[in-house]
């Protein structure tokens, strides 16, 4: 039955950010606070505390935004929540100290379409973002859920919908960026043997590092994934769909699980769907967290039963996926964004983005940047704005250095790039990849060697092992990567790099391996000089390598500020340190194992990293 | 909870869209502001505000914004509230209780004819941050 928040007028909704991030900020805890104190106050029946996904602005969660007024608050706790419910929601008076100043500002900015976070960014795939409960679905179909779909069943024709999506330029969001209008084409054309089915798959198996992109919009809006895919089972065809989301995301499947519980209580799936004739469903497959399980043909031996392993192709899964029969995979965030297409058609899509990028983009925005969080941004919008203007750009006012995009897949973009416009085809010639869009942005602290061994490091980790290539060599570039950052280097290191990501992307079986050595090869290209200087001069200029670094002491500071307080020496697990408590103290470099210890601890800056 | 109809789906949307209004900013008809200070609170401005919320579930008006601020600084004539029907000035009425709030509602809010009785004055206050 529909719930009081969808039948009950409330002068107040406050809509508590319930992402992944905030709730492990203990959002769940300001929520039972708030909905204490309402009725401690005795507003029940004017305020309504309502649950959403994820906001967005995940660097100052707990997020809370108040409606009506568009109020954003930010940083929240459970001793703010009385003073909130007396002041704002009784006597209508906002709470400046709970609102969001810009770093290097003093005056609050109180509503959020104001703040400079949201300003830029243009909203299709998190249409709802903010606006839903994503456990209650007549709130998803107030805001136009499953209008589509209706319209594609029961008014359209499986070539209309095609020529909708081909016409709208979408391409998938996943990675490569595949027209999705062709893929669906080329999944319609192919018989399917023996009279069996065709097969919708929807891939949430999200692995790159510092990516949350198609976990928060099964979070904070299943419902627009699960009417994609019954859209694109009309026009391909299919009965059956599978959604492959990791273990490790158990919002995401529970929510995922009650929107698709509610959709066939309500016959919004299942058989014959609003009297339509047409019959699909949904099933969710929970994967293991194995990051080749991303890989199609991997994902549908995992959806089958059989070891995550990826297999040569062609055939396509378009031509033979599941069970032998074609099989269309797209990403989360491609599901999510064909109801709006069939709904407000593809020259409305096709009327965002540049000339072979439609569309919208969305980001995790991670790393060394001020705002970390969730942004969906036109394509064509360059770096700068998004690392700038939305991201707030880099904190402790260190200088930007280089952008991660596409995970280990994809590649290190440098600071001379920052005006280059994010479209596929932009971010290819500049040796990365769109990617499913993780942004990973570094300062001039970061080097670029160890990002480079961090990423060759995971895909190692991750590879399969079924193919030779991906097995051994990323296993011998990681070897040679090592080895330079701990200052083993030698002159021909680099040209063995080249060779051996060569070799591996000519020659191994699946995408994972084929990409595996982009994140090298890119910081190769644009950042050479750094790897020169490990190997040449046996230095790390960021001084991350710390097998690179050398520790001393200055006499001097430590003795006129730390009175030779011993810190250092207490602390230095092998006995490297000289000099009595009171006197200045020494490292002894032939016993020092470089662990950085004595310069995290010393409190007076007496140790110097050279 | 049956199986819905492509009509029915278009009316849960229609249903549920005017309680989720709020939410999304847009056009009002009007903002009725109950001055919910100290003073009002003290005055009975609570019921004024309960009586208001009823009248609006009961009617099922979905596009009148109800909404607190402090006090008004005219605390002898509390409880008050200031009525402003969009693109026109706002209106403050003085000394309310529940019943005159439900008549303003109706003829004024809803009906759009000033209830000159309760009325103290067109004009207001700045409210603004």
């Amino acid at each position: 039955m529909p719930e009081a928040s969808t039948q009950k007028a409330y002068r107040l909704h406050l809509m508590v950010c319930a992402g992944t991030g905030c709730v492990s900020n203990h959002a769940f805890d300001i929520k039972t606070a708030l909905e204490a104190e309402i009725r401690k106050r005795g507003l029940e029946n004017e305020a309504i505390v309502v649950p959403t996904g994820c906001n967005g602005f995940c660097e100052r969660g707990p997020i809370l935004v108040v409606q009506p007024g568009d109020i954003f608050y930010q940083q929240i706790a459970v001793k703010d929540v009385p003073h909130l419910v007396e002041e704002h929601f009784l006597k209508g008076r906002p709470v400046a100290r709970l609102m969001y100043v810009p770093p290097a500002e003093k005056a609050p900015i109180p509503v959020l379409a104001d703040i400079p976070f949201f300003k830029k960014q243009v909203l299709v795939a998190l249409r709802n973002r903010g606006l839903i409960d994503p456990e209650k679905i007549e709130e998803s179909i107030a805001r136009d859920g499953y209008k589509a779909m209706a319209k594609a069943l029961t008014e359209m024709k499986p070539e209309a919908i095609l020529s909708e999506i081909a016409l709208s330029g979408l391409r998938g969001r996943g990675g490569a960026g595949f027209p999705t209008g062709l893929k669906w084409q080329l999944v319609r054309n192919a018989p399917s043997s023996n009279g069996g089915a065709k097969y919708i798959v929807c891939n949430g198996d999200e692995g790159d590092p510092g990516a949350f992109m198609d976990r928060s919009i099964l979070e904070a809006d299943p419902h627009s994934v699960i009417e994609g895919m019954v859209i694109g089972a009309k026009a391909i065809g299919a009965t059956a769909g599978f959604v492959y989301v990791r273990n490790e995301y158990p919002l995401a499947v529970a929510r995922l699980g009650k929107a698709l519980d509610q959709a066939r209580e309500y016959g919004l799936l299942g058989e014959d769907i609003l009297d339509s004739g047409f019959d699909f469903d949904i099933q969710i497959k929970r994967g293991a967290g194995a990051f080749v399980c991303g890989e199609e043909t991997a994902l549908i031996a995992s959806i089958e039963g059989r070891l995550g392993e990826p297999r040569p192709r062609p055939p396509y899964p378009a031509q033979s996926g599941l069970w032998g029969q074609p099989t269309c995979i797209n990403n989360v965030e491609t599901w999510a964004n064909v109801p709006v297409i069939i709904d407000r058609g593809s020259g409305w899509f096709a009327g965002i983005g540049t000339e072979t990028s439609k569309g919208t983009k969305v980001f995790s925005l991670v790393g060394k940047i001020n705002n970390t969080g969730l942004v969906e941004v036109p394509m064509g919008i360059s770096l700068r704005e998004i690392i700038y203007d939305i991201g707030g750009g880099i904190p402790g006012g260190k200088a930007f250095k280089a952008v991660q995009t596409g995970g280990p897949s994809g590649g290190c973009i440098p600071r001379e790039q920052i005006d280059l416009p994010i479209d596929y085809e932009s971010l290819s010639a500049a040796g990365s990849m769109m990617g499913s869009g993780g942004m990973v942005v570094m300062d001039e602290d970061t080097c670029m060697v160890d990002v480079a061994r961090y990423f060759l490091s995971f895909t190692h980790e991750e590879s399969c092992g079924k193919c030779t290539p991906c097995r051994e060599g990323t296993k011998a570039m990681l070897d040679v990567l090592t080895r330079i950052t701990e200052g083993k280097g030698s002159a021909g290191d680099l040209a063995l790099l080249e060779d051996l990501a060569q070799g591996i992307k000519d020659s191994a079986l699946c995408g994972l391996g084929k990409t595996a050595p982009n994140p090298v090869l890119t910081t190769l290209r644009y950042f050479r000089d750094e790897y020169e200087t490990h190997i040449r001069d046996k230095k790390c200029p960021a001084r991350v390598c710390r097998q690179l670094n050398v520790y001393t002491i200055d006499p001097g500071t430590c003795l006129e500020k730390g009175k030779g307080c011993g810190v250092c020496r207490r602390n230095c697990a092998s006995d490297a340190i000289s000099g009595e408590k009171g006197r200045a103290h020494d490292v002894l470099q032939d016993r020092c194992i470089k662990c950085g210890v004595c310069a995290d601890v010393c409190a007076f800056g007496a140790v110097q990293v050279s | 909870m049956p199986k819905l109809t492509i009509d029915e789906l278009a009316k849960t949307r229609d249903r549920v869209r005017g309680t989720l209004a709020i939410r999304e900013g847009g056009e009002f008809r009007a903002k009725v502001n109950v001055h919910m200070g100290t003073c009002g609170i003290a005055a009975g401005a609570r019921a004024v505000m309960s009586a208001l919320m009823d009248e609006v579930a009961s009617r099922e008006v979905r596009d009148v914004l109800l909404t607190t601020s402090g006090c008004a600084g005219l605390c002898s004539q509390e409880p008050m509230m200031t009525v402003e029907l969009s693109g026109r000035a706002p209106v403050k009425y003085v000394n309310l209780n529940a019943a005159k709030a439900r008549e303003i509602l109706e003829k004024h809010v809803l009906g759009g004819a000033l209830v000159g009785e309760y009325a103290l004055g067109i004009g207001s206050e700045r409210t603004d941050l």
